[in-house]
């Protein structure tokens, strides 16, 4: 039997026409073997949720450069838990303050990666978090 | 399961994994299958098929007709990942419970397809959408498992994509019941319709034989689209009234059970053989003391030995 394949959804949420980061991110994913559904710019977080179940992705991958990120993300991770998807791992980068991390992974965001991250790196977490999932290894 | 579209999409990646369980739940659908209309969307890589996907699809809902949509996109067949990007054309469905999207990579699949993308076709239909729309990877001339799968099968031309020469002897031509040349906006739309026209006036007209209408569209504006849409529905009609409906669908489970008996029977012969039986006959005919024929023999008839 063929595996279990990874299906992530990257984002842009908001007016935010910044993409190159997150064409970046989804063709390393992509590369890395995993079917990536990109979704285009100016998403709503309504949207969002909406390809994600349709979709049925493992992952969730938000791209904020605008500067939002505090009120997007927590609108996303309200969302999936609205539609019984609170299982669907939420990750993200773009230009988001030292500060704000915190805060987020309070939230739910479970890692975020800002400019200069190598694209290995968010492969490699993307992997293992979902890897852990599988095996039914909570989520600390 | 109808409106539960969590399960839905659940079910569609179980069948695209080949999970066991996807088996017992496709079979416990079946009975309600049959009811939607398939329209498969094929053409060149970037002539706008899922620009019409989108607008079609608009058509559609004013009409108060739910749509299911596939959209294939290929699998990198050096990483075995994919981007899946036509849902960037697709954005102004969203938010419409009447429509459910779904894209899906071929994973190695070569018709312009993916292997499971009749099964995942099947869901949507069992789930009660009126039409599913099924977009290919962009298609070249090879490409025309659409045509198996689909009732009607819309080829998108654009203008500047090949000559008459290519209008002759390409294959995804020949399987158009309706053409759609898109981005007519653009200048040699009419060439490219008069090079149709005139592959299609070869082809000899016959009474009551269905004859591939040739509509103009801008997708970025919707414009012709009701009229394709039109067109779309009147060849279903067609099929229905001549019987043809009937007889394509007796092809297409011919074709599914050929390919389900194959599968079985190899999977129960490989499963028969001893431990390092198939690898024996491998080196063997590696070597050239045997050829692949007579090993395929051999392997099939060992039993009776
Ligand atoms: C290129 C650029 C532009 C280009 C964008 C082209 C495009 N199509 O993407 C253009 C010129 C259009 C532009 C416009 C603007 N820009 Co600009 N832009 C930049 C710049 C210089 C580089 C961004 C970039 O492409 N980097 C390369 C990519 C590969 O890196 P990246 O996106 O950061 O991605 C990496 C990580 O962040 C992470 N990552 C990103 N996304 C994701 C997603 C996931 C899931 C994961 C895991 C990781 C991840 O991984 C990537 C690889 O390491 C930055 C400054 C900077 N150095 O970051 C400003 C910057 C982002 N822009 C900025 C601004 C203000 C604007 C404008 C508003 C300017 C204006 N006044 O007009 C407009 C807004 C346009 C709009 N509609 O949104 C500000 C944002 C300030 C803020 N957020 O507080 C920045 C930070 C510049 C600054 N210091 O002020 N911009
Ligand atoms: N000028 C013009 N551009 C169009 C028209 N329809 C689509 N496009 C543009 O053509 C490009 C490709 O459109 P898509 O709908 O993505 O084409 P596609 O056939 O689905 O592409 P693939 O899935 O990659 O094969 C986009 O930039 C569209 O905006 C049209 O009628 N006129
Ligand atoms: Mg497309």
């Amino acid at each position: 039997m063929p595996e279990e394949k990874i299906r992530i959804l990257i984002a842009k949420p908001g007016l935010d026409g910044h993409d190159r980061g997150a064409k970046v991110i989804a063709r390393a994913l992509r590369d890395a073997g995993m079917e990536v559904i990109y979704t285009g710019l100016r998403q709503t977080p309504e949207m969002i949720v909406e390809a994600a179940l349709q979709e049925d992705v493992d992952a969730i991958g938000l791209s904020i450069l605008s500067g939002a990120h505090m009120t997007l993300f927590p609108r996303v991770i309200q969302l999936l838990k609205e539609k019984g998807l609170d299982d669907v791992l939420v990750f993200g980068g773009g230009i988001i303050p030292d500060q704000d991390v915190p805060e987020l992974k309070r939230l739910g965001v479970r890692g975020i990666f800002g400019p200069g991250t190598s694209t290995d790196t968010i492969v490699e977490f993307v992997r293992e978090e979902i890897r852990r999932h599988r095996a039914g290894e909570p989520r600390q | 399961m109808a409106g539960d579209a969590r399960a839905l999409a659940r079910l569609i990646s179980l069948v695209e994994d080949e999970d066991p369980s996807a088996r017992a739940a496709l079979a416990i659908l079946y009975p309600r299958t049959g009811r939607a209309h398939l329209v498969g969307i094929t053409g060149a890589p970037g002539t706008g098929k899922s620009t019409l996907v989108n607008e079609m699809a608009k058509v559609y809902r004013r009409r108060e007709l739910t749509v299911g949509i596939v959209a294939v996109d290929p699998t990198s067949p050096f990483s075995g990942g994919a981007i899946l990007g036509d849902r960037v054309r697709m954005r102004e469905l969203a938010g419409d419970p009447g429509i459910f999207i779904r894209s899906m990579a071929t994973r190695g699949s070569l018709g312009g397809l993916a292997r499971a993308t009749s099964d995942a076709v099947k869901v949507l239909d069992a789930a009660g959408y009126d039409r599913v729309l099924i977009e290919t990877v962009g298609a070249g001339q090879a490409e025309v498992d659409i045509a198996k799968t689909a009732h009607t099968t819309i080829v998108v031309e654009a203008p500047g994509f090949g000559d008459d020469i290519q209008a002759i002897k390409a294959g995804i031509l020949e399987i158009a019941d309706v053409f759609a040349v898109n981005k007519a906006d653009r200048e040699g739309a009419d060439s490219t319709v008069t090079a149709l026209e005139m592959m299609l006036d070869l082809n000899g007209t016959q009474v009551g034989r269905w004859r591939p209408p040739i509509i103009k569209t801008v997708a970025i504006r919707g414009d012709g689209v009701p009229d394709l849409v039109d067109r779309v529905e009147a060849h279903y009609d067609h099929l229905r009234d001549s019987g043809l409906l009937a007889r394509k669908e007796e092809e297409r489970v011919r074709d599914e059970l050929v390919a389900l008996l194959q599968h079985e029977l190899t999977q129960a012969l490989l499963a028969s053989l001893r431990p390092g039986e198939l690898d024996e006959w491998v080196r063997r005919v590696a070597r050239r003391e045997a050829d692949p024929y007579a090993a395929a023999q051999s392997l099939v008839h060992r039993r009776s030995r």
